[in-house]
């Protein structure tokens, strides 16, 4: 059964880039445009989130708080899509319970690389 | 050093090493000829020449020095770049090889060697090394890591999973890995959802050391990770002499540190200990009856430490089978040259272990059906193309453990057989009636009956007719057994089934009127009770059990004892290779760990029992085979039918 992704992201053409690569190596993905969103649409089963830092209502950080403390995610893992200009931010999410994270911006080809890292 | 006359038994040892040098060097030779540029194999190579130039010297074994020099000589050449690994010189290297071996045998032996052979093949060495070759190219320098890995408790708790992490790194190289385990706490104080483990890891790879911190860049907080810096492995400069001294020291070989003993000591310590089995059996059966606690705790404390030193020992006898794998390489090698066809020759599970005995047992066999893989099997590059397939062949060595036993499968993907022409073929020739209904698997077993071949043309690889019949033979000898499958046109697999040790079999302990037998546990299927004037109402010869009919053989009258008295009597089912049997004994005992003791030549003949063993009263029970039990109710049945 092929693993669903949860990719989140208020960029659209993100959005849209992130999924059309996913969906060709062969995941599900679920699309969500905030953290809300995202929060709403983890009720059904999901292997692994992939979420933008800087985002409206609820943001990445926030929403990685509050997937560790949930129940049914607390082990999940979780990547980041950061911009190279701030590293203080990737220790941040580190310190939220992120697993991982991506450097804005980056090749298709890396991105499943990272993804297959943490999912086996 | 004079060691010519005065030290046999060194010069033995020395014959000995020089036999394990000679299967190195033509397992390094092959390995070279699959990768000419890998200047570890090349290192391998020269050393093992160089040991038995200089080792063969001052043991007065001065003809094989004299030949090996000029091999040394040209490998040295091809160290120091100056000369290209060719599929002729690894042909010659080998051809040399053998004639070494030619020359240790003829000194041990006294016999006079053949000097002009080895002459004319070290005149194609010599010409071959004039002609020269390209220099290789210098390779990539592989390095051998040492990391310790110990993961921030807190990882899964950031959703991170470390298995992939470990499969990534062992793409980089050959890894080791060994778990730490020191840390973890008591259960009282496991959190679980930490990580208590840490992780010793080796690995060899050309890869720089940021790409192993690349593999842990999610996971590392900055000390997670120590990597010892690597000694470089290979050098893609000429050597200068130093190092070729510390490349050919002994030294340099990294093997683990071992003892020589001869087969028979260790048969002895086997007997030894089998005894021993028994006497502790009689020591715990007395314990039991004494009701003295304080004899019990010795019986139960010696039972403990015997049963160790039995494993021990047997473990002492095991070896991987991987060099006898080895073997074949150059034999299919060496016979699809010789006929002209290309053969792939992959082998599996080579650290599966068996006893050196079924080892030893198992060797001809298994170079008989390769032959007839190579031989009738596998077709010629021509033919393979027309039949679509790939024109290099593929011959697959497998080995694993199932149970006590070992399976050795030996798989191509040939021709195949065709159980029509198996079939016609035994009808011509008289093994079968023209109107016998025959299942494909007794079509298949046709193979092994003696005087069967299907080969249109007798080659001088395989094919007289003489072998299969043979290797069932041996194979039956071991308790094992051999079947064969085949999809015409994809190809034929035979599988062995065979004992993990010849010395002990997992029994099951019987009573038949009076006296006790074992019964191998293997075969037995389940055990079942019935009403003994039930069975013997009528005479009934079967026995229905879930919907099928099995045959009873009544083992106290097959056994001519005198007839036991018990209401009621046990069955073993049991699979057999004429199917399934029902065994009818009075009682079953129960589980016994047989130490199998040979019967005397006298004996031999006898049917239906394969050994022997003593039982903790001391009194003896005999090991009952149940294929040959089988077999004769049913030649019986046969005899009494017409």
């Amino acid at each position: 059964m092929s693993k669903t992704i949860l990719a989140v992201d208020d960029s659209a053409s993100i959005r849209q880039l992130v999924s059309h690569t996913l969906r060709t190596a062969g995941f599900t993905v679920i699309e969500a445009c905030d953290g809300q969103d995202a929060l709403d649409k983890l009720k059904s089963p999901v292997n692994l989130v992939l979420t933008d830092l800087n985002m409206p209502r609820v943001d990445g950080l926030s929403l990685t708080r509050a997937i560790r403390a949930s129940t049914d995610h607390r082990y999940t893992p979780i990547l980041l899509l950061t911009t190279e200009s701030e590293p203080a931010r990737k220790l941040e999410g580190k310190a939220a319970g992120a697993t991982g994270w991506l450097v804005k911006p980056f090749q298709p080809e890396q991105l499943l690389a990272t993804i297959r890292k943490v999912l086996g | 050093m004079n060691g010519a006359d005065g030290f046999p038994d060194r010069r033995l040892a020395f014959c000995e090493e020089a036999r394990d040098l000679l299967t190195d060097l033509e397992a390094a030779l092959l390995q070279l000829e699959a990768d000419p540029r890998d200047q570890e194999t090349i290192g391998r190579v020269f050393r093992a020449m160089h040991t038995i130039k200089g080792s063969g010297a001052m043991f007065g074994f001065d003809d094989v020095a004299a030949f090996t020099h000029d091999i040394e000589s040209a490998y040295d050449l091809v160290r120091s770049g100056r000369l290209a690994v060719t599929p002729r010189l690894i042909s010659l290297t080998l051809a040399s090889r053998d004639h070494i071996h030619h020359l240790l045998e003829a000194t041990v032996s006294g016999t006079a060697p053949d000097l002009a052979a080895g002459e004319s093949l070290l005149a194609a060495i010599r010409e071959t090394v004039a002609s020269g070759g390209e220099a290789p190219a210098p390779v990539t320098t592989a390095r051998d890591y040492s990391i310790r890995f110990v993961p921030p408790p807190g990882l899964f708790e950031r959703g991170a999973n470390l298995l992939p992490l470990f499969e990534e790194l062992r793409g980089l190289g050959a890894l080791t890995i060994e778990c730490d385990t020191a840390a973890l706490p008591p259960l009282d104080q496991l959190h679980p959802g930490h990580c208590y483990l840490s992780w010793q890891m080796r690995l060899r790879s050309p890869a720089p050391p940021e790409a192993i911190r690349d593999v842990f860049v999610f996971v590392d907080e900055g000390d997670c990770l120590t990597i010892t810096e690597p000694a470089e492995l290979a050098e893609p400069t000429a050597p200068t002499p130093e190092r070729e001294a510390a490349a050919a020291a002994p030294a340099a070989r990294p093997t683990p540190s071992s003892l020589r003993v001869s087969a028979t000591k260790l048969d002895e310590l086997i007997n030894i200990v089998g005894e021993l089995v028994t006497m502790q059996a009689r020591l715990s059966r007395f314990a039991a009856q004494s009701g003295e606690i304080e004899i019990a705790h010795i019986a139960e404390e010696t039972e403990r430490l015997t049963s160790m030193l039995r494993d021990n020992t047997m473990s002492i006898r095991m070896l991987p089978i991987e060099a006898t794998f080895a073997r074949y390489r150059r034999l299919v090698r060496d016979l699809a040259g010789e006929l002209g066809k290309e053969i792939e020759l992959v082998t599996e599970g080579g650290d599966t272990e068996l006893d050196k005995g079924v080892i030893d047992q198992i060797a001809d066999p298994l170079v008989h059906l390769i032959r007839n893989s190579v031989d009738h099997g596998i077709e010629s590059p021509a033919e393979r193309r027309e039949a679509g397939k790939p024109p290099c062949g593929r011959l697959v060595l497998a080995a694993s453990h199932s149970g006590s036993q070992v399976l050795i499968r030996v798989t191509d993907d040939g021709r195949g057989i065709h159980p029509a022409r198996v079939r016609a073929k035994a009808i011509e020739k008289g093994l079968i009636d023209a109107h016998a209904e025959l299942s494909e698997s007794e079509i298949f077993a046709l193979l092994f009956r003696t005087g069967f071949s299907t080969a249109a043309a007798v080659s001088s690889v395989s094919g007289r007719g003489v072998g299969m019949d043979v290797v069932k033979r041996n194979v039956e000898a071991l308790r094992g057994t051999i079947d064969v499958t085949s999809t015409p046109g994809q190809g034929t697999v035979f599988t062995l089934k065979l004992p993990l040790t010849l010395a002990i079999i997992d029994g099951l302990l019987v009573r038949v009127a009076a006296q006790h037998f074992v019964f191998p546990v293997a075969q037995v299927l389940e055990c079942l009770e019935a009403s003994t004037a039930d069975l013997h109402c009528g005479r009934r010869e079967f026995l229905e059990v879930r919907g099928q009919l099995v045959p009873l053989v009544f083992l106290e009258r097959f056994l001519r004892l005198s007839t036991g008295s018990g209401a009621r009597s046990q069955i073993l089912i049991a699979q057999t290779a004429a199917g399934h049997f029902g065994f009818v004994v009075d009682e079953v005992i129960g589980d016994h760990k047989t130490v199998i003791k040979q019967l005397g030549p006298l004996y031999r003949h006898v049917e239906g029992v394969s050994g022997a063993t003593i039982l903790g009263d001391g009194s003896i029970a005999l090991i009952l085979d149940a294929d040959r039990l089988a077999q004769s109710a049913v030649d019986e049945a046969g005899r009494r039918a017409a």
